[in-house]
This record gives C-alpha cells, sequence and structure tokens, in this order.
C-alpha cells in the first residue's frame, strides 16, 4: 500500500497546483470530504459546472455573500442535485449547439453527500445516469447526515453508532448494511463506474480524469472521512483513509464498461477490520465478537467483489 | 384575421410553445396535461425545432432541471398538472428567488384524496406563495396567446420570475377548439431570444444558491415580493404589446356587462365562458347582472379589481379551491382582506363548486346569483352539494 510514498517529490508534477476550491470554507479540522472536493476538483481541471446538493459541501462554502467555488455553481435542493445537473448539461448542450455560447466542451459534474445519493438523491440519480448525460456524478460519503447532526443513511456501515441508529441496549448501532450505489450504477450500464479516497489522491485524481474523458455519464464514489461525526481525532484523518482502503472495508477500483478492476495493490491478506475500527468513536460500543462478526461480512464482501473482478466481462 | 383551424387545446399549448425557440423541455407527463407532453416530443423528436428534450422521471426532476438549464441561460418549458404540481411544490419557490425565468402550463386538476383526475383550482392554490407569476386562460386562444407571452413576461430584465399559465383541465385541455396561430415570423418578432442576467458558464463563473443567514434572509424575501409586485408593470405592458400586433388586447382583470352591474360574479379559468351566457340570460331577464374575470392571481390586481367592482353591491365569488377549517375559498379570502378597509365595499358571497370535474351549467351561476340574494352573511358555502 506505498501508493503515495515520496509523495512531496512527485505530487507537483502530479496533481494540478491550480485550487478550484477556495481556502477559508468552513469545514471542520480533518474534514475528508472537502478533501476529496478539493481532489476532485483538480482532477477536472478548467471547463467545469457543477451543481451540488445540500450538506455539509454546500453549508461550508456558500453562506451568502461569500463563494469557496472557482467555478461556475448551483445549488438548488438536497435530492435532486442529479436532475439540475440533467438540466445545465440539456442548456449547455443546446445552446452550444444553437452558437449561442463559446463552442468548445464544458462537463457537468453533480456532487452530493451519501444521503443526498443513497436516499433521498436516489430517483434523481437513477433518472439522470438511465438518461445518458454527459456528466459525472460524485457521491461525497461520509456514511451519515452529517449537515444535520450525524443521522443515519443507508451509506452508514454496520453497526455504527449515529444519532438515529444509537448505540442502545437493545439495539447496538445500525441494523443494516451500507448500500452498494457503485453496484447500482453498474446495473444502469454507466460506461465509467469507480471508488475512490482522498487517502490516494493520485488514484482518486486519475479516476477523475477518466471520467471527465467519458462521452456521457460516470459515477465516482468517494469514501470521505469525516472526524466530527465518526468521533475521531481530526489528525487521523488519512491514517482511516488507508486503513478502510487496507482492510477491506472500503476497496478501491473502477468499473469500466461493467469490466471491474482493482486500482489497489491486490493485499497477501487483509488487514483486520478492529484496525479501522478502533480508532473511532462511533464503533466505540463493539464488542470482539461484533468486530468478528464485521469481519466476516467484510470478508464476504471482498470474495464478492474479487469474484465480479475475475468474472464480469466487458459489455 | 388569420387562418382558424381546429385543434386540441392542450396540442395548441405545445404547438405555442414550439414558436417560441425554446432551448429545453424538461416534462413528465400526467392527466390531463399528457396531450402537451406528448406532443412536445412529436415536434422535438420530427426536427421541427431545435431543442433538449429532458424525459425525467418524475415532476420534481423536471422542475429541478428546469432550474438547471434556465441557469445555463436556456428558454425553458415544463407543463404539469395536479400531483406533478404538488410534487415541484418544494422547488418552486428556489426557482422564484434565484429568478429563473421557467414557463410552465399547468392542466388545473384537483388533487388527492381521493385521487380524481377532473378539473378544479385545488393544485394551483397551494403554489399562491411560490414567487410565481400565476396566470389564467378562458379559452384555447388565450392558451397559445398567453403561453408565448408568458416568455416574454418571465424574460424581461425587470422581471426575471418563472411564469404558470394555467389551463383547465379537461374542460380546456381536451377541447378541441377553432384557433388562430402566429406566424413564426411574427413570434420572432414579439420575442426575442432570452437575454440572461446571469449565467453558468466558465466563462464568466457565478455562485447561484447561496444560502442566506438571518441577517440577509428578510431582505432576500422581501426583495421577491417587491419583484413579483412590480412585475404588473411588465405585465401589462406585454399585453398591450400583444394587443398591438395581434388584435386580442387581454387585461389583468377582464370584465363583461359589468359597469352598471349591482351583482358581480368573479370567476377565474373557463368558467368565464358559462358564466357570461348566464349573466346573457339573466340581463335580458331585467336583472343587473355582470362578470369579472381575474386573468391575473399573482401579483394580485388589486386596483384593477377596485375599479372592477366599483359601485356594485353584491360580489359573488367561484373559488374551486378550498381551504380546510379555514376562512373559505382562497379566491375570496384574498379579496376580502384586499377589500377589508373599502368603504361602501360589496358583500361578498363565497361559494365552494366545480370540484374535481363537476360540471357548473349556465343555471348553476342563476342559482348562485339567486342563492346570494338571501344569504345573510358572508361565510363561505358549498354550492349544489348532496348532504
Ligand atoms: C427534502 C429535504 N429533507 C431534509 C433536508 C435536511 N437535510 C439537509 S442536508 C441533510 C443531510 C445531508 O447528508 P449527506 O447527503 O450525507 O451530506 P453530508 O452533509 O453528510 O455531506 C439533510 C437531512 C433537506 N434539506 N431537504
Ligand atoms: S461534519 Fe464531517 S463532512 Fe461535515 S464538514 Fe465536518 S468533518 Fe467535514
Ligand atoms: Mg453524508
Amino acid at each position: 500500500m506505498n501508493t503515495v510514498q515520496n509523495f512531496e517529490i512527485f505530487a507537483p508534477k502530479l496533481v494540478d497546483r491550480k485550487e478550484y476550491f477556495s481556502a477559508g470554507h468552513r469545514a471542520c479540522q480533518g474534514c475528508g470530504e472537502v478533501l476529496a472536493l478539493r481532489l476532485l476538483l483538480k482532477g477536472l481541471g478548467d471547463d467545469v459546472v457543477v451543481a451540488n446538493a445540500t450538506g455539509c459541501m454546500e453549508i461550508i462554502s456558500s453562506a451568502y455573500p461569500q463563494t469557496a467555488w472557482l467555478h461556475p455553481y448551483i445549488h438548488v435542493a438536497f435530492e435532486n442535485a442529479a436532475a439540475v445537473g440533467s438540466g445545465v448539461e440539456a442548456g449547455l448542450k443546446a445552446l452550444r449547439r444553437k452558437g449561442k455560447i463559446a463552442d468548445r466542451d464544458v462537463k457537468t459534474i453533480a456532487i452530493a453527500g451519501d444521503g443526498g445519493t443513497a436516499d433521498i438523491g436516489l430517483q434523481a440519480l437513477s433518472g439522470a445516469m438511465e438518461r445518458g448525460h454527459d456528466m459525472i456524478f460524485f457521491c461525497l460519503d461520509n456514511e451519515a447526515y452529517m449537515n444535520t447532526g450525524i443521522q443515519r443513511s443507508s451509506a452508514t456501515p454496520f453497526m455504527a453508532a449515529t444519532t438515529t441508529s444509537p448505540a442502545g441496549e437493545a439495539i447496538p448501532g445500525q441494523r443494516t448494511g451500507k448500500k452498494n450505489v457503485p453496484e447500482i450504477m453498474v446495473a444502469h450500464k454507466v460506461p465509467y463506474v469507480a471508488t475512490a479516497c482522498p487517502s490516494y489522491p493520485i488514484d482518486l485524481i486519475n479516476k477523475v480524469k477518466k471520467a471527465k474523458a467519458v462521452k456521457g455519464p460516470a459515477y465516482i464514489h468517494i469514501f470521505s472521512m469525516c472526524p466530527t461525526g465518526w468521533r475521531c481525532a481530526s489528525e487521523i484523518t488519512i491514517k482511516l483513509g488507508r486503513l478502510v482502503v487496507e482492510t477491506g472495508v472500503f476497496p478501491l477500483y473502477e468499473v469500466e464498461n461493467g469490466k471491474y478492476r482493482l486500482t489497489m495493490e491486490v493485499p497477501e491478506k487483509l488487514r483486520p477490520v478492529g484496525d479501522y475500527l478502533k480508532p473511532q468513536g462511533r464503533f466505540r460500543h463493539l464488542t470482539p465478537s461484533n468486530i468478528e462478526t464485521i469481519q466476516e461480512r467484510v470478508n464476504r464482501e471482498w470474495e464478492i467483489l474479487m469474484n465480479k473482478i475475475e468474472c464480469m466481462q466487458p459489455w | 384575421m388569420g387562418k382558424r383551424i381546429g385543434m386540441e387545446v392542450g396540442i395548441a399549448a405545445a404547438e405555442a410553445v414550439a414558436l417560441c425557440n425554446i432551448d429545453v423541455a424538461a416534462v413528465y407527463p400526467i392527466t390531463p396535461q399528457s396531450h402537451i407532453a406528448e406532443h412536445m416530443a412529436d415536434i422535438i423528436h420530427d426536427g421541427r425545432i431545435d431543442a433538449e428534450f429532458i424525459t425525467v422521471e418524475s415532476e420534481h426532476s423536471s422542475i429541478s432541471a428546469c432550474a438547471g438549464a434556465s441557469a445555463t441561460g436556456a428558454r425553458v418549458y415544463t407543463a404539469t398538472s395536479s400531483q406533478g404540481l404538488m410534487l415541484m411544490h418544494e422547488i418552486l419557490p428556489i426557482v422564484s428567488a434565484m429568478r429563473l425565468p421557467v414557463v410552465m402550463g399547468n392542466a388545473n386538476r384537483a388533487v388527492s384524496g381521493p385521487l380524481n383526475i377532473w378539473n378544479d383550482h385545488g393544485d394551483i392554490m397551494p403554489q399562491r406563495d411560490s414567487g410565481w407569476i400565476c396566470l389564467f386562460t378562458e379559452n384555447g386562444q388565450e392558451v397559445i396567446d398567453l403561453s408565448i407571452m408568458a416568455f416574454k413576461i418571465a424574460e424581461d430584465p425587470e422581471v426575471m420570475l418563472p411564469t404558470v399559465v394555467n389551463i383547465d383541465g379537461f374542460q380546456l385541455t381536451h377541447m378541441i377548439e377553432p384557433l388562430e396561430f402566429p406566424t413564426q415570423a411574427q413570434v420572432n418578432k414579439f420575442l426575442p431570444d432570452r437575454k440572461p442576467y446571469a449565467t453558468l458558464h466558465p466563462d464568466n463563473p457565478m455562485t447561484m444558491g447561496c444560502f442566506n443567514m438571518p441577517d440577509i434572509f428578510t431582505e432576500t424575501m422581501k426583495a421577491k415580493d417587491t419583484a413579483l409586485w412590480n412585475s404588473k408593470k411588465t405585465i401589462v405592458k406585454v399585453f398591450n404589446e400583444w394587443g398591438r400586433q395581434f388584435g386580442r388586447k387581454y387585461n389583468v382583470v377582464e370584465t363583461y356587462k359589468a359597469k352598471d352591474a349591482e351583482t358581480l360574479i368573479l370567476t377565474m379559468g373557463s368558467m368565464g365562458e358559462t358564466a357570461s351566457i348566464a349573466v346573457d340570460e339573466m340581463r335580458k331577464a331585467g336583472r343587473k347582472v355582470g362578470l369579472v374575470k381575474l386573468r391575473l392571481w399573482r401579483p394580485f390586481p388589486v386596483e384593477e379589481l377596485r375599479a372592477a367592482i366599483k359601485g356594485c353591491k353584491t360580489l359573488i365569488v367561484m373559488d374551486r379551491a378550498i381551504s380546510f377549517g379555514g376562512a373559505g375559498g382562497p379566491v375570496a379570502t384574498e379579496i376580502k382582506s384586499f377589500l377589508f378597509h373599502d368603504k361602501g365595499r360589496p358583500r361578498i358571497v363565497d361559494f365552494l363548486m366545480g370540484l374535481g370535474g363537476r360540471d357548473v351549467t349556465v343555471g348553476d351561476f342563476i342559482a348562485m346569483v339567486e342563492r346570494a340574494k338571501n344569504k345573510k352573511d358572508e361565510t363561505y358555502e358549498y354550492y349544489g352539494v348532496r348532504e
């Protein structure tokens, strides 16, 4: 797992120095979501229009009359980033065809949190992807509704404590497993689907570049560490992002035209999930047997993914 | 006068919009709007106009897509009805706050439950406070004319507000009427390309949709209210311009035999034509009855209404929507509050009728005028209801 070794030496060559999201925004210290945003914007470069959903990234960036966005940007509501993005894409397409705006490619992207993607925004996302708009949809997944106070979503992991899935005496946290949105996107025959994590910046940026090159829909699901919502120290954000990958809890892969490929080194043996769970307050209530159950689930999910990688043929 | 052709009004609405050089349409089908959606698709799929047709998966997405498209500077149209409009409800005030001149046709239909697909105004009234310009049409010709005028009003730099054209479901959308269309050249002259104030484009990056803290939210709300009130000037200007160019003059409040009337019936939408026949019959019988029709619902044409009802003793308001457990139908309630301080104001009688597609006939209007004579108080009353 040495993807980013010698980062200081190579990063300036690999990563755009230009910032597209200005400093001075209001994200918490150690916010992995805003780091994901900063990196994905670097991957995109210029000529982009952003449609953003309500959520942390909207609230920390756009208190009138200030904005952290250097790209053209629109926020309308919580559940409709994909639909607003659809309209932006269609509008730009028509205006360009009719000679009313400059004749060059401008990429539309839509951004939402896991709530705005996997829950309330799923219908709009499905519609937009099915219609085939030339648009990248980014899910910034911090595994709960953070903006409104750490309530569970369908992307909250099994047994994690949130304010609406508390670690109670009778029910120890989230009762369900994480909804697999990338798989739902593959089922839509989205030509490029990927997972990413800001602890692997080069991998993330490369995937964004690939997605940008697609003429049509693309989907990137970015694991976004949230020290505030996960009740952990802000300085371990990057480490947690590595651990989630090294334990196989959130594998890094991409799916090009239905063909799955792991983009991380295939480990000899996955690290035990406890390494990832233990530093986080949201998992503090777990017993050794709980951790064992989670380990079994992670192993099973990993096997399923490996099967896909082996068996799935490109369309 | 140009050539008249027979056409279903819903289809005519789509044909009128097709003359407006739209860039994007995002429409989700619902009875009785479906023919507008279907015909819009025909027009675009046949390549008759150069526009993107977004086959959204819901009305929430159609209005959201319209917002996104309008923000790029595109001319944008959508149409809906009833449940579809209710589903859009959340987004409507955002579109007006962002000053996006989306134009919408709404085929008025009752709102569930119970499910009922027929005509009343129960769908548009809950959108009253969304900050949209809200127009009503009485016949097919008005649907054509106002659908075109709506773009000019909405996009005017003094206005920049979304506009909804109400078309009574079935009673109007499914009627085949003799209609006159302006030519493409005439519409091009009347309605030039949209000149957006701000757009989403990398050449001039812009942040749209910032949130407001308490220190500025009230100011933003007042600005929107002021913009909506100010739009009336432009609405009247555009109506006049249309009158000059096409010979059909529109007013924000229309009247029929109202001048010397002691009793006035007030309607919105397609009921106006039936009511005018009732007025003719009552006039023949020597009754001083007239008719007032509200074409504009938002911004409310209060001065024009005052002028139209001056001197009348009884104003009978026909409300086709209900405010359950409230002061009455939304139209009468509104008028009562505007006229509250007016000395010598008419007695206001409020009938809730014509709900969920129930016909309101000439005989019904005459019966309501009779009933109003004997009604002592100003509380609302259901007309023609089986007890
Ligand atoms: C229709 C609607 N329901 C609920 C809300 C309240 N709300 C705003 S943001 C949010 C949660 C956002 O969660 P997520 O999408 O995961 O983004 P995050 O803040 O975690 O980045 C909720 C519930 C809303 N704005 N609109
Ligand atoms: S709550 Fe979490 S996602 Fe939101 S700004 Fe803070 S750290 Fe970032
Ligand atoms: Mg979240």
